[in-house]
């Protein structure tokens, strides 16, 4: 039947009557900064992924392409951060074919944001917006409804708090490079350790005029151990209450049995 | 995406749609103003903006600018009034382009009304539109809530505004002088953050006249005494 197909609408509608609530979407609940300094900007994230109270990855990678000189770090709704960066960056790819010129911040901000009113707050992207181009280095934040704010330092995402005390603190004017990247990592941790959202690892990118660097895994202090005892069960420990043996000429009493030969029945498909 | 309960009837009496905002919305809790002077009009905002109880941006720019020397203060929804002042923006560049001469303050007042009232449902967002033009001068123009376009004297808005009414009302003068204007502004958008819970962070200011655009910046850190930009 041509047209479109509306039982999969139904199907929801009527499980919905039912009370079924729909499949809980992973989020990042998650903390994610950026900061300018002389000659660049950075930005960095936490590596937690969570699903309601259950950390669904504990190394995510937050921080996104946009395009080399622009990068993108997500909270939020997972997915919606994935396709929503890997969208605009495919649209500012061809928008900077078509032009012949590098693309610029503000260009990919106003495409984040644009896209993310029509779909009035729907789209879950919380974004932290990072470049340098040919007018210079740029920071933003994009809200999920679409508004935006210029700052030259930002942070979001439920561990935001966190963050924003270790920059209200500590941000001076004028940062070198390094300052700048101990700076936002240490903000992350502060996420990590005091934010029940975020956690394990911390991510950067430092971007600059000439190159971007990203730095996975950048702090690890959440490293796993050796547990110092082992707790297996000893063989034995449960006890065996009663044992039945079925021999292999019985169990056609409990379930039907076929032999199977080559010329038997049908085979499976396989790619030829 | 859940919205709270408009317009009901319980036991406690109307409530009101207080709550027009989506969950997680970035709010504008306010105070702005428009003042005209005899030389131009002087646009003012606070620079708070919110979610929920969190500061998210304290040094917000809510003064926009859609034109040489028109501009806009906003209040409500920092999405819709940034997609409003985005396409006004765009509309009055293209103006000026087929006119070879700048739009006036009405027609910006015009379009943006244009939109926030053939959207009302949807919007949320309180406008204050204020710009100097060669024929008419210095203007100011009002769009509240339900798209409704008032030209007046002088206007406030945003949730800070309530605060200031009588303060406005008693100290406003026809045709002062910039400096006087200047500080009308500013001792009205100081009582209005001293009240307003949902306003605070620096006095922002844009002074338009002949002369073109003029931004000045008062910090709280010296009492909104000096001016740093």
């Amino acid at each position: 039947m041509p047209g479109f197909d509306f039982s999969n609408y139904n199907r929801n509608a009527a499980l919905h009557a039912r009370g079924v609530p729909l499949p809980k979407a992973t989020s990042t609940g998650t903390t994610i900064v950026g900061c300018i300094y002389d000659g660049g900007v950075v930005i960095a994230a936490d590596t937690r992924a969570t699903s309601g109270p259950i950390v669904a990855d504990k190394n995510c990678e937050k921080l996104h392409y946009i395009a080399p000189n622009i990068w993108c770090a997500g909270a939020g709704t997972a997915a919606d951060t994935e396709f929503t960066t890997a969208l605009i960056s495919s649209q500012l790819e061809l928008h900077a074919l078509s032009t012949g010129r590098k693309p610029r911040v503000v260009t990919c901000m106003t495409m984040l944001k644009q896209h993310l009113f029509r779909y009035q707050g729907y789209i879950g992207a919380y974004l932290v917006v990072a470049g340098v181009d040919p007018t210079g280095t740029h920071l933003f934040t994009v809200h999920a409804h679409g508004s935006t704010d210029k700052l030259p330092y930002v942070t979001m995402g439920s561990g935001s708090l966190a963050a924003m005390s270790v920059f209200e603190t500590q941000w001076k004017p004028s940062l070198t490079q390094e300052e700048a990247v101990k700076l936002c990592a240490d903000a992350i941790e502060a996420g990590i350790w005091n934010d029940l959202g975020s956690g394990s690892n911390v991510d950067v990118a430092i971007i600059t005029a000439d190159k971007t660097t990203l730095k996975r895994n950048y702090i690890r202090p959440n490293e796993r151990t050796q547990k110092l005892k082992s707790y297996a069960f000893e063989k034995g420990t449960t006890a065996v209450l009663n044992e039945k043996i079925i021999r292999k000429e019985d169990i056609s009493k409990l379930v039907s049995v076929h032999e199977l030969t080559d010329e038997s029945g049908d085979k499976m498909e396989v790619d030829v | 995406m859940e919205f709270g309960n408009s317009g009901s009837l319980s036991e406690d009496g109307i409530h009101l749609d207080m709550d027009r905002l989506k969950k997680g919305e970035v709010n504008l809790g306010t105070s702005i103003m428009a003042v005209t002077f005899k030389d131009g009009v002087i646009l003012g905002a606070d620079s708070r903006t919110t979610t929920g109880a969190y500061i998210a941006n304290r040094v917000t720019d809510k003064l926009t600018q859609v034109h040489d020397t028109i501009w806009c203060c906003r209040s409500g929804s920092a999405a819709d009034t940034q997609a409003v002042a985005d396409i006004v923006k765009y509309q009055l560049e293209l103006f000026a382009m087929m006119n070879g001469k700048p739009p006036t303050t009405q027609t910006a007042a015009a379009i943006f009304q244009e939109i926030c009232y053939a959207n009302k449902d949807r919007l949320t967002a309180g406008l204050i539109i204020a710009g100097w033009d060669e024929r008419h001068g210095g203007q100011v123009y009002s769009i509240p809530l339900g798209g409704s376009l008032h030209k007046q004297p002088y206007a406030i808005g945003g949730s800070g505004s309530t605060y200031i009414y009588g303060f406005c009302d008693a100290n406003w003068r026809e045709g002062m002088e910039e400096a006087d204007a200047v500080n009308f502004v500013k001792d009205a958008l100081k009582e209005a953050i001293k009240w307003d819970g949902s306003s605070g962070g620096v006095i922002r200011m844009v002074v338009l006249t002949a002369k073109g655009a003029d931004r000045h910046l008062y910090l709280p850190d010296t009492d909104y005494k000096v001016r740093h930009m």
